[in-house]
């Protein structure tokens, strides 16, 4: 074996850019998403909290993989729709962005668990405290619950991308050119499976090691001021 | 929403909700089996112990499981031994990789439970099991193993749900399990969002039951009155 893999290993590392570009842009909608699942469930309306509950419960219920299919087979007429709509009947959702959306449900659904729960550590007085302040609702979310939010929720939202970084494979399914998708075309050319999949597992592993890295200053940087109690 | 079509395909549905029942319950079992060995091993006070079920838990963790699917399936075809073995009428039978891949990816997934459960074991009830004369051998077998299931039973059936949603991974080496059955009507009728549908409320149904018969387990065993230490 060389080490340009039969000359694939370019496109691996295409496949590998893709693989950290796609699982980026699926936490930010899905950081979104948890965000607003965990306002909606913790809120004073009845129907809020109902739409969340129904949000989390049933993208957590139903494979990613057949969010990653429902979304990019399912969606053909609706976006041809409403291409036709705008003017533009040859639009079409491309892989990647529904990858996006799907991953991006997915992790939103688990994130919607781990913020609610960091939002119930906070006590009570933090907020009373800014209500007496004289600050108003949002300054108060802004200021005082999400900073604080934000160091209880690390550890889970770290967990969560590990899974998200995975989760990523499934989007090779409808043909987007990420790493395991790349493995794949190596493989047909080159009859040499076993290799090819070894090395997009390296990729992962190594993939795995860096976020695990940067979770760890991450959270370093979120506990300054803190110190651990004696477990 | 085309009803009639959902309707009509259900018995189809069934057939493939069956078999990923059949490959969910065959994993969880057999993967929980390799793994008390495994997660005894990784708790292990000695390095030499720890390594080799590190490294297990490690690759198996920190790839996704549609890789180790690919690896079992198409993978271990590259080599010629595998190919002329006695074991491969077995592993060039997609129905078998998927539940050694299966098997092997949740065996990793609940060794790391099971070291959780045996560290969360409080160390005053092996010093007593001990102090009364217990070998070590005796102590975690009577002690530490059981009060171990117990701690470890509710992380046991969140990793059961998340294998019954990865089961439909199964469909992209050819299975028919409720994904690639799903998959396969679509093929044939081309309404992916009523077919889909269905197949997510299967799933939903089926996570319900299990959510349901953890609960009755978990009150069964009275795991909430151990919890306390």
């Amino acid at each position: 074996m060389t080490f340009e893999l039969y000359g694939f290993g370019p496109a691996l590392l295409a496949g590998a850019w893709m693989t950290i570009k796609l699982a980026l842009c699926s936490l930010v909608l899905g950081l979104v998403l948890g965000l607003g699942g965990a306002l909606a469930k913790t809120s004073p309306y009845r129907v809020l909290r109902w739409l969340g509950d129904a949000y989390s419960t049933m993208v957590r219920g139903v494979p990613e993989l057949l969010w990653v299919l429902l979304i990019y087979y399912g969606s053909v007429n609706f976006v041809r729709t409403l291409g036709e709509a705008i003017g533009h009947p040859e639009m079409e959702l491309t892989a990647f962005a529904a990858g996006v959306i799907a991953l991006g449900l997915c992790f939103g659904a688990y994130a919607t668990e781990v913020f609610r729960g960091a939002l119930l550590a906070i006590p009570r007085g933090h907020r009373e405290a800014g209500l007496a302040l004289g600050l108003s609702r949002t300054r108060i979310l802004f200021r005082l619950v999400l900073p604080q939010m934000w160091r209880i929720a690390i550890p889970g939202l770290g967990n969560l991308f590990m899974i998200l970084m995975k989760d990523t494979a499934l989007v090779s399914v409808v043909g987007l050119n990420e790493v395991m998708r790349n493995a794949q075309v190596a493989v047909t050319a080159s009859k040499q499976p076993f290799t090819f999949f070894m090395v997009a597992a390296c990729i992962y592993l190594a993939l795995t090691m860096v976020s695990m890295l940067i979770l760890y200053f991450l959270e370093k940087r979120a506990n300054r001021g803190f110190k651990r109690s004696a477990a | 929403m085309n009803w009639d079509v959902i309707i009509k395909w259900l018995p189809k549905l069934l057939e493939g909700a069956y078999l990923t029942l059949e490959l969910v319950a065959i994993a969880v079992i057999v993967g929980l089996l390799l793994a008390i060995p495994l997660g005894m091993a990784r708790a292990s006070r000695h390095w030499y112990m720890r390594v080799l079920p590190f490294s297990y838990i490690f690759f198996f963790r920190g790839t996704p499981l549609l890789l180790q699917l690919f690896l079992v399936y198409y993978g271990l075809a590259q080599f010629d031994i595998v190919r002329q073995g006695p074991l491969w009428p077995y592993l060039r039978d997609p129905y078998w990789c998927a539940i050694i891949a299966m098997t092997m990816h949740t065996a990793a997934y609940i060794a790391e439970i099971i070291r959780g459960a045996i560290q969360a074991v409080p160390p005053g009830e092996v010093e007593a099991a001990r102090s009364l004369g217990m070998s070590r051998g005796q102590a975690m077998w009577h002690i530490v193993l059981p009060r171990a299931m117990r701690i470890g039973l509710p992380a046991y059936s969140n990793e059961v749900i998340l294998m019954l949603k990865a089961s439909s991974l199964a469909s992209t080496i050819t299975l028919l399990e409720l994904t690639g059955m799903a998959r396969t009507i679509i093929a044939r009728t081309y309404l992916p969002v009523e077919i889909f549908f269905a197949a997510g409320l299967f799933y939903l149904v089926m996570t319900f039951i299990l959510v349901q018969i953890f609960r009755w387990l978990e009150r069964k065993l009275r795991v909430d009155a151990l919890q306390g230490r």
